[in-house]
């Protein structure tokens, strides 16, 4: 009598998974609205949440207020969903969540926000056709690939790191620098450049050590860097290891200035070094959000719904925009018609002028220095790295 | 010579923190031979939950002053890990008191999980750090740099260490918890209650990790729910290295660990060339375990033991 | 439950039954990926995939933990090294392109190596030092792969080796999708034919070795070393195939799984794999190849099926209120906890493993007193 139900049971769990699957992929004419999905990926849950959900509300805001002005794609009406997916900045999950939004078949992607997450993810895009475009990930070897798909309107870390050595050398004034990196993909790519940069304009590394991005304890690696006598440290890494740092620095009475890349200017930095942090200069590819041509007014929306703005909203958002209107000019959201045009395109965006290389990175863009003075990120200088690709201030 | 002192201060420092954890790990395998992979985590959350604490009377402006808050907040992480100690063990290690030693030490893993997911959900993932409320005095001796803090630290840690040394060696409970340890059906047999005897000692060393964990936490100026992790790993390194079941090779090991760590880290670039460098650090802690287990498998204080099957 | 247990009894003596139940499973595992991604979408077919890897891993974990009872905690190592090995010899990283028919076998054997080498100073550790001391391996060898990119550059570093090259029969890839008789096979089914393959491959293997004199010789060690020495094994050797062996199978589905994913990095192989891995097989039950692969299977989907409670959560409560990704290794460890307490066996144990963790055995009174006698 029993395993009858069983098989019973087998079966309508079956017919019924088959049955919910079905109906999942004719959702796409509703009310007779083209659905165009745009998918977003980032860490939203881990360490970095905190950017993760940054990054996914930017890209919402400009979602939502591009549908708010009732699109259309070639006359015909459309709207516009974002799918958000999780890739805990681990690279596995990145592919898989990948894979996932190509199923779902979305007609482009923002993201992934860490270099080591975009990069495997790109593969997966490029074999699907789909474009993406990343606000946040700076390692040069994103777009080294020659995958036609892979975009981003963050400038990379060569610009970001030559600005960074340069202005080390020649507007801090340190003729010996010492440099630690975190073993990252970001951090050491960061890191190779500062001292290239560095090296370039004169000045001396003294001291090249390393950790990793667990690690909590500098105390070793920083007395030997003392016994160099450097006139100022570079960390390529993130903020949850150079506040530690800096606090071991002064522990260890290394007399040092100290410099970081993006990872480290974050809000979260300041309050873990506390009153350590004084005097700190960091780097963020970009303009600050006050000088950017739409700097104000996205803060004001983004705001009023979710709050501070952490460092990438605007980026994403200006990936959105600029995806967007690739969609209408080339008159329809399907990739294989769109990606020419965006390859193309020129478009202003909250950012600053927005128009890629022939590799997928921006081009113009600046780097912005800051430094904490009585406890707050305050302006310090703003660099142009000229040329080609626009500073991407990405994460790894 | 100035940044010889300064590693072998700092190494002092960590290795003084490393002892303490060690206590507690070989406290519970020389009494019940299990490897209590869900030590770390106690010092994690002893360290969280002195932080919240802190963090917590401080910001609740009734001024109190700072030695009291600061004492509050060690006492209740004390209280916390000592009961959380306690259920663990009477949860998850007693009904296995007959299994055998796999189950004990799968277990012991999945409670490792257990905790650090549980701190996840209550603390989050971010870095909390830990206020500092007292000012930090620092000496220069002989070129290096010696902070209040890190002598706070040692002497503390060698308080603890005689404190618990004395107990177990001229107390009646002492005795109790060494004969339990040689052999838990005869001291049964003698008297003793081995179930309170072990609860204890689980309770003692919980106690004992507590307060590292918020040592540690003072001294990076962290707290995250991941800390305990490597931090436990490295203390049963230590505890393996001085004899795993003897308290004195705890603090021997621990020591000696934190010293072989930091001169390590800093001068593994210049001695191997450049080949190696800092950030094989961990890698040092596990070289140094394997060497230990292979050659001297009962630890450098521990006696010699027949071979095991 | 009894009446399947019968019914599983009738298959073991009918052997037109057992018959038709195998060509029913044959079909059944043959249009499987069709069936999952008809049903449940791709995603789920390269979940699919990624479960016979781990299938295959597990199967290796079992030889070591299972057949001879060696506690190794640093398993991943030898996943690692297979993965690499394929990666680094099949991109354009050395811009070296070795087909995978040379690599896979050559990933196998390199593990095995390394398996051998991990084992050889731990032969005379006893189960808890031996878990300490191979759970440091597994942790030296990850941190060797993230640091050697410098100064010389063999693994580059975190940052992992990229575009790794599908495995293709010349022109023949799978990572293409291809068209036989009007049906379309898509890169993820292709793969998991090839898996499945190297599943059944590898499943034979066990059962065989499990077996032969050498498996009788893994459990007599196991139950006691003492008594099989005695008995004339040679108990060093034996511990050492076991763990090349098990190491083996643990390079072998370290390739597939680099030619698979095309991209590998550091952060891949850290401890918490190794647990898993360790955790499908004593969920499953340990050396018992049914359990085994049940508890591969069930740790690798239920946490791609837990991902669903986020949106189930929004639609029921309005918003998430439990992160799935924290619930899942909470969930995972209270699982660990409880199924050690209440079933230690496993979900699926051997008839041998469930005797000696009952609750009546006189093995483990056994046990226990040999251990005391031989302490201090």
């Amino acid at each position: 009598m029993k395993d009858r139900y069983l098989w019973i049971q087998v079966l309508l769990l079956t017919l019924g998974v088959g049955l919910a699957s079905c109906g999942q992929q004719d959702k796409d004419r509703a009310q007779g609205v083209d659905i165009i999905r745009i998918g977003s990926v980032a860490p939203v849950t881990g360490s970095q949440a905190h950017l993760g959900k940054d990054n996914e509300n930017g890209a919402r805001l400009a979602i939502e207020e591009a549908n708010a002005q009732a699109p259309a794609i070639a006359g015909k009406k459309v709207r516009f969903e974002l799918l958000s997916e999780d890739d805990q900045a681990d690279p596995k999950t990145a592919t898989i969540v990948a894979q996932k939004l190509i199923d779902h078949q979305v007609k482009g992607v923002i993201g992934h926000l860490n270099s080591g997450t975009s990069i495997p993810a790109s593969k997966i895009y490029f074999d699907a056709g789909t474009p993406q475009i990343s606000p946040s990930a700076t390692a040069i070897a994103y777009t080294a690939q020659k995958f036609n798909t892979a975009f981003r309107v963050m400038t990379n870390d060569k610009q970001q790191g030559a600005v960074l050595g340069e202005f080390a050398v020649k507007k801090m004034g340190a003729a010996k620098i010492a440099i630690i990196d975190d073993r990252t993909a970001y951090g050491q790519g960061l890191a190779d450049e500062v001292e290239r940069a560095a090296k370039a304009a004169g000045g001396q590394v003294v001291a090249r050590e390393y950790t990793t991005d667990k690690s909590t304890d500098f105390m070793a690696i920083l007395t030997s860097i003392k016994a160099k006598k450097p006139d100022l440290l570079f960390f390529g890494g993130m903020d949850p290891q150079a506040a530690p740092m800096v606090k071991q620095m002064k522990s260890v009475g290394l007399k040092a200035k100290f410099l970081g890349g993006d990872g480290a200017k974050a809000e979260e930095f300041i309050r873990l070094a506390g009153a350590d942090a004084e005097g700190v200069t960091a780097s963020l590819p970009g303009l600050p959000l006050e000088k950017m041509p739409g700097g104000k007014v996205f803060q004001e929306k983004f705001n009023a719904k979710y709050g501070k703005v952490q460092v990438y909203a605007p980026y994403a958002y200006d990936a959105v925009s600029v995806m967007i209107a690739a969609m209408k000019q080339a008159g329809s959201a399907e990739p294989d018609k769109y990606l020419p045009v965006l390859a193309k395109i020129q478009h202003a965006g909250v950012t600053g002028p927005i128009q890629f290389d022939e590799k997928g990175d921006v081009k113009g863009g600046a780097i912005t220095l800051y430094q904490v003075k009585n406890g707050q990120w305050v302006v310090l200088e703003i660099v142009s790295s000229g040329t080609a690709a626009k500073a991407p201030a990405g994460k790894k | 010579m100035d940044i010889f002192l300064q590693q072998l201060i700092n190494g002092l420092v960590l290795g003084s923190i490393y002892a303490l954890v060690a206590l507690g790990y070989t406290m519970v395998y020389g009494i019940l031979e299990l490897i209590n992979f869900a030590h770390g985590e106690i010092t994690m959350i002893g360290a969280l939950v002195c932080v919240a604490v802190i963090g917590a009377l401080s910001a609740s402006g009734a001024g109190m002053p700072v030695a009291l808050i600061l004492a509050l907040g060690l006492m209740s992480a004390i209280v916390v890990c000592m009961v959380l100690g306690f259920t663990i063990e009477r949860i998850a290690y007693r009904p296995l008191r007959r299994a055998p030693r796999l189950a004990a030490l799968i277990t012991a893993i999945g409670v490792s999980i257990v905790l650090q997911n549980v701190a996840m959900l209550i603390w989050g993932k971010q870095y909390i750090s830990f206020p500092l409320l007292l000012p930090v005095t620092r000496y220069d001796i002989g070129g290096a740099t010696l902070t209040s803090l890190q002598i706070t630290i040692v002497l503390l840690s060698c308080v603890l260490m005689a404190g618990l040394l004395l107990l177990v060696q001229k107390t009646k409970f002492g005795r109790a918890m060494r004969a339990t340890a040689q052999s838990p059906e005869i001291a049964g047999l003698m008297g003793i209650n081995t179930n309170h005897v072990i609860s204890l000692t689980f309770i003692l060393g919980a106690a004992l990790a507590a307060v590292a964990g918020v040592m540690v936490s003072a001294y990076y100026g962290l707290a995250h729910y991941y800390m305990g992790f490597l931090l436990g790993l490295k203390a049963f390194t230590a505890a393996v290295l001085g004899g795993i079941g003897n308290i004195a090779g705890a603090m021997l090991g621990g020591l000696l660990l934190g010293l072989i760590e930091s001169i390590g880290a800093g001068y593994m670039g210049s001695l191997t060339g450049g080949f190696l460098g800092s950030h094989y650090q961990d890698v040092l802690a596990f070289f140094v375990l394997i060497v230990v287990l292979t050659l001297r498998p009962s630890g450098l204080l521990g006696e010699r033991v027949v071979e095991r099957s | 439950m009894s009446s399947f247990y019968s019914r599983w009894q009738i298959l073991r003596r009918d052997r037109r039954a057992a018959w038709i139940a195998f060509v029913l499973l044959a079909v059944l595992l043959a249009v499987l990926p069709f069936l999952v991604g008809a049903g449940l979408g791709r995603t789920w077919v390269r979940i699919l995939d990624f479960t016979l890897l781990y299938i295959v891993l597990a199967l290796g974990l079992n030889i070591v933990v299972g057949y001879a009872g060696l506690l190794d905690l640093g398993y991943v190592a030898f996943y690692a090294v297979g993965a690499y090995l394929y990666a680094l010899l099949a991109s354009p990283h050395f811009g070296v392109h070795l087909p995978f028919w040379v690599l896979l076998p050559a990933g196998a054997l390199l593990a095995g190596l390394f398996g051998i080498l991990l084992g050889a100073p731990t032969l005379r550790l006893r189960g808890d030092y031996l878990a300490i001391v191979t759970l440091g391996f597994g942790e030296i060898i990850r941190i060797f792969l993230n640091n050697l990119n410098a100064p010389v550059n063999i693994t580059n570093g975190p940052q992992g080796v990229n575009l790794i090259d599908p495995i293709a029969l010349g022109e023949f890839s799978l990572s293409r999708t291809h068209q036989v008789f009007g049906i379309s096979f898509p890169a993820v089914y292709n793969y998991y034919y090839l898996f499945l393959a190297l599943v059944l491959l590898v499943i034979f293997i066990s059962l065989r070795l499990q077996d032969s004199r050498i498996g009788r010789a893994w459990v007599a060690i196991r139950e006691d070393e003492v008594a099989a020495a005695a008995m004339g094994i040679n108990t060093r050797n034996i511990k050492l195939l076991a763990f090349a062996v098990g190491a083996s199978f643990g390079g072998l589905s370290g390739g597939l799984f680099a030619g698979f994913q095309g991209f590998v990095s550091p952060e891949s192989f850290n401890l918490m794999e190794s647990v898993m891995i360790l955790c499908m097989i004593v969920l499953g039950g340990m050396g018992n190849i049914p359990g085994v692969i049940l508890g591969a299977a069930l740790l690798t989907m239920l946490p791609e099926a837990l991902r669903y409670t986020g949106p189930l959560q929004d639609y029921v409560f309005g918003r998430v209120l439990v992160d799935p990704a924290d619930l899942r290794m909470l969930v995972f460890g209270l699982a660990l906890i409880v199924i050690m307490i209440f079933r230690p066996a496993g979900l699926l144990p051997s008839v041998r493993r469930r005797r000696e963790f009952g609750a009546d055995s006189s093995v483990l009174a056994q046990e226990q007193s040999s251990l005391y006698d031989t302490q201090r």
